[in-house]
């Protein structure tokens, strides 16, 4: 799969709040206010999406195909009426590469001394 | 509070807003739900930064799309957007040169001090054709205006001429104007170095001091601020260089390089017909031009009751008494009517370009159909269409006005040849960005308004058709469009085109008038002798007698005489005769125009001796008065063939003709001219006003006459090795400057028509292509039902030609109220002049021709075969 691993290095480094949202929709289906109160929560309010960045970036992941709208009908909503959005497999292949080139970059920030904790 | 922040959104693009805006509202929503109304306004406060600058990149990630699309799309269609840009560059391009220099000349305040106030006098009327003034004050006359009247700041007084400026290389002749010390103040412009000739109002001048122009330091003195106080030679006499003018300031004409005091010497107010000055100035604060005219009436009144011997005179000479006008009104009439034609148009073209985008804009409308309605099939929106529309327009218009503005910024100056010299304003002037952005503006509109056409079609159900059924559906309605469109255009040109035939057919009639002299072979210069050294008749006469026998002794040569001025060179030296026992007459029944000359000038002129012997030496050495005089002359006083040995009486002094010779246009093609009368040199008034002295010398040769100039300039410095010569030229070239503004302004004109045809023809073109590719069926079954080729070639030609017909009707009223309007410039060529309206609806009927030959022969060639096949 060497055209896929090249998609998805294409797209590295995420922007902050791409890499957020993407993260936000691995642990399920969610719709807009949905992943603004994720990402606010796991980043303990440090990060607070606005709507215009928010769909700004959903409109881009749409069309890059990283993430997609799932058929009304596929699983139950506790509110029908808002447009949910699931996470890809090429979406879900480029979070964790990302993921994976941040934290290669921590632990070569640690072996420098650079951080607390060093291992 | 939600309404608001709808409305906040519609600043993202629709696409964008139609997929997410209920998604966004919502959110709002939530985040406001329960909170307070403060909370809920901070919200949709920050809402305001956070959407613009979500939106900016978003629109700007759709304009690149679009862009990209447009590049693609304009390559397939190369011709339309080269057409495209060409008109609207002509459009903008025309229009903002024809405005900028109309606005810089008729519009702009001349760069006076309050230049509304500044105002001037001189004798005489303004003619009708606007020709400026007729005649000059004497200092008598100008001494009592000035004390008389109330109404003026200052009020000053000068006397245009030239000068010899001896030193460095060349001996020079500058264009120079004395004037007496309210003259600047009159103007209110401050000098940009030193200080005004003699020092201000009231100072007495100092006879000895010069200003320079700033093109004259530039030059001359290369723009040293030390000039100040160097004593330079003008006419044999050191001046002090006491002032610089700025760049900016011309007066009384462009030409003028140099100012020197004018001071009137005592003598000179006892003789109130020895007239050479103009006045300006300055009116009072709080008083209008109204106010000045009625108060310079009443003194004017007031002397012809006081003093008729003089006022009764000069007012009889002068056809009524003085001109009082303000000094942006000094350019004539003329010029002014001349720029507004140009104006004028101007306007026909960008009418004609709006016409013809709006016609382009259509046709490309109708060919892209299709692809659209397939566009809008795949799901692209309406709104997204027409934003792809307008990008593509727009950037076609900016383009197109980019270019415009490179034609204007060529036009300009070439526009510029029109402004005469004779203006105290510079001879360049920029473009003017209002105007740009107005012709601008109408160009987009256009554009844009005809280019959405499609985008606003592609939406409803005819496209829906055009996709069906895989044919162009467009019908009716649009070709009606696009036939008033080309009918418009065909009105545009044909406006253009007879006004253009009208003006080029009273420069043929003007050409066609005899002067009276024969221009071909004849070689003008002038050497104006400097005073004082030549002040006395004595001093210049031997100069004069030297350098003709010399001139007349060079191979080629086969006459030569000095006169004291050229035919429409000189057109004043306005004087008044009249016979023994008789008395003037009012109306200028007894003015003749003077001039004192060698013999041999009407050889030279080629003048035609029509009774009695040409002037002789002995002539001015005789004590007896005698006189040649013109034909007029002769037939305004005396019985036919009777004149010679007649008397007349010209300054009280009785004057024996001599010779009788043919007339000449002394005033200039246009013009009535004075009758003439040629006096021997001897008679030239002495004093330092030149305005009789010989000074032009005229030389009729064998040989080109150019080729002589080297000699002529031999002999002259062989005479007087500091002598200056000056203004040559032949006497065809001065014949041709006769005609050169209507030249100049006819072949302005005759561009801007041969664009508009060019236009039209496209026009008439694109119409009958796209009629007869949408007929295609029809054509095909017609000749397969037998009909003859021929006919149907018929057919579409009788389209173009009945498309230049329509428009021509309302295109020569038009014409008509157009030449109404510059009638003053048409030399009596009638309004409705049959050949130039048959010309130019001529020209516009071949033009349809050949932009229906193409869609004829295509409509001919149609194989029934294949359009019944496709069926």
């Amino acid at each position: 799969m060497r055209t896929h691993d090249n998609a998805v290095q294409a797209k590295l480094p995420l922007p902050p709040a791409t890499f957020h949202i993407l993260v936000a929709l691995s642990a399920g289906d969610r719709h807009g206010y949905g992943i603004i109160q994720d990402v606010e929560a796991r980043t303990e309010g440090a990060l607070r999406l606005s709507a215009g960045t928010l769909y700004r970036t959903i409109q881009r992941l749409l069309d890059e195909g990283l993430i997609m709208e799932p058929p009304k009908s596929s699983a139950p909503r506790e509110d029908p009426r808002r447009r949910y959005y699931r996470i890809t497999k090429l979406g879900t292949a480029v979070v964790r590469a990302d993921a994976e080139r941040l934290a290669q970059m921590v632990s070569l920030a640690k072996g420098a001394g650079l951080l607390a904790g060093a291992s | 509070m939600i309404r608001i922040y709808r409305a906040l959104l519609r600043l993202y693009p629709s696409s964008f807003r139609q997929e997410f805006a209920d998604e966004m509202t919502a959110i709002f929503t939530q985040r406001g739900a329960g909170s307070g109304m403060l909370r809920r306004l901070g919200l949709l406060l920050a809402a305001v930064p956070e959407v613009l600058a979500n939106a900016a990149p978003l629109h700007w990630e759709l304009l690149r799309q679009d862009l990209a699309y447009t590049v693609r799309s304009l390559r397939r269609a190369p011709l339309f957007a080269a057409t495209v840009v060409i008109v609207t560059a002509l459009g903008v391009g025309a229009n903002t040169a024809a405005f900028s220099v109309a606005d810089f000349v008729l519009v702009q305040p001349l760069p006076f001090r309050d230049p509304e106030s500044v105002v001037r006098l001189c004798a005489g009327p303004r003619e009708g054709g606007g020709w400026g003034c007729n005649n000059l004050l004497a200092p008598a006359a100008y001494r009592d205006y000035k004390e008389q009247t109330s109404s003026f700041e200052v009020l000053g007084a000068f006397a245009r001429g030239a000068v010899n400026l001896v030193g460095g290389s060349e001996p020079l002749r500058l264009a120079a104007t004395q004037l007496t010390p309210e003259v600047f103040p009159a103007l209110g412009v401050p000098p940009l170095l030193g200080s005004f000739v003699g020092g201000g109002a009231g100072a007495a001048p100092d006879a000895r001091t010069a200003v320079l122009s700033y093109g004259l330091w530039q030059t001359r003195f290369g723009g040293d601020p030390g000039v100040l106080g160097r004593t330079v030679s003008l006419d044999g006499e050191p001046h002090v260089v006491v002032g610089v003018m700025p760049q900016t300031f011309y007066f009384p004409t462009r030409d003028v390089q140099l100012w020197t005091p004018l001071v009137v010497a005592e003598e000179a107010f006892g003789d109130p017909f020895n007239n050479y000055l103009e006045a300006v100035g300055r009116l009072r604060e709080a008083v209008t031009f109204e106010e000045a005219a009625t108060d310079l009436s009443g003194v004017l009144e007031r002397l012809r009751r006081d003093r008729p011997d003089v006022y009764e005179q000069l007012a009889a000479r002068d056809q009524g008494g003085v001109s009082f006008f303000r000094i942006g009104d000094e350019y004539s009439p003329r010029f002014r009517l001349m720029l507004q034609a140009l104006v004028g148009a101007s306007l026909c073209i960008l009418v004609l370009a709006c016409a013809n985008l709006a016609n382009l804009m259509l046709a490309r409308a109708g060919a892209r159909e299709r692809e659209l309605a397939v566009r809008a099939a795949l799901g692209a929106g309406k709104e997204r269409l027409i934003r792809q529309m307008i990008t593509e327009n727009a950037a076609l218009v900016l383009v197109g006005g980019a270019a415009g503005v490179l034609v204007g910024v060529v036009g300009v100056p070439l526009l510029a040849l029109l402004v005469p010299p004779t203006l105290p304003i510079a001879s360049r002037p920029g473009i003017d960005l209002r105007v740009l952005a107005v012709a601008a503006f109408f160009t987009a509109l256009t554009g844009l308004g005809f280019g959405l056409a499609p985008a606003l079609r592609a939406g409803g159900r005819a496209a829906l058709g055009a996709l069906r059924t895989g044919v162009r559906s467009s019908g009716g309605p649009q070709r009606g469009y696009r036939a008033a469109l080309v009918s418009v255009q065909v009105a545009a040109s044909v406006v253009l085109l007879v006004s253009c035939g009208l003006l080029v057919r009273a420069v043929l009639r003007v050409q066609a008038v005899d002067p009276g002299f024969r221009s071909e072979g004849v070689l003008t210069l002038q050497t104006v002798l400097p005073k004082p050294e030549y002040l006395s008749l004595a001093s210049r006469e031997p100069f004069y007698r030297e350098v003709l026998t010399r001139v007349r002794a060079l191979p080629g040569v086969e006459a030569a005489a000095y006169t004291s001025g050229l035919p429409m060179v000189m057109t004043g030296g306005i004087t008044q005769v009249v016979l023994p026992g008789q008395e003037v007459r009012p109306g200028g029944e007894n003015n003749v125009s003077r001039r004192y000359v060698t013999p041999q000038l009407f050889a030279a002129f080629g003048v035609p001796l029509l009774a009695g012997r040409d002037l002789e030496d002995s002539d001015a050495q005789d004590s007896a008065n005698v006189a040649v005089v013109s034909e007029s002359f002769a037939r305004r006083y005396w019985p036919a063939n009777q004149a010679v040995g007649q008397s007349f009486l010209f300054q009280n002094r009785l004057h024996t003709v001599v010779g009788v010779v043919g007339d000449m246009k002394v005033r200039g093609l246009e013009r009535v001219s004075e009758p003439q009368m040629y006096l021997p040199a001897s008679g030239v008034p002495e004093g330092f006003i030149s305005a009789y002295d010989l000074k032009d010398l005229v030389i009729r040769a064998s040989v080109p006459p150019t080729s002589l100039l080297p000699a002529v300039r031999g002999v002259i410095r062989d005479v007087d090795p500091e002598q200056p010569i000056s203004d040559v030229r032949t006497l065809s070239e001065l014949l041709a400057s006769q005609t050169a503004p209507r030249r100049a302004q006819v072949r302005v004109l005759a561009a801007l028509a041969v664009v508009a045809l060019l236009l039209a023809g496209v026009g008439i073109h694109g119409l009958l292509a796209f009629t007869v590719a949408q007929r295609q069926r029809e054509i095909g079954v017609r000749l397969a039902l037998g009909a003859e080729p021929a006919g149907i070639a018929r057919r579409v030609a009788w389209d173009g030609v009945r498309l230049v017909l329509i428009g021509a009707v309302p295109g020569l009223l038009v014409a008509y109220w157009a030449a109404h309007s510059i009638r003053s410039m048409l030399f009596g060529v009638p309004r409705a002049d049959p050949a130039t309206i048959g010309v130019a609806v001529g020209l516009c009927v071949f033009t349809a021709l050949i932009g229906a030959s193409v869609p004829a022969l295509r409509a001919v060639r149609v194989s029934p075969l294949t359009v019944i096949q496709a069926e």
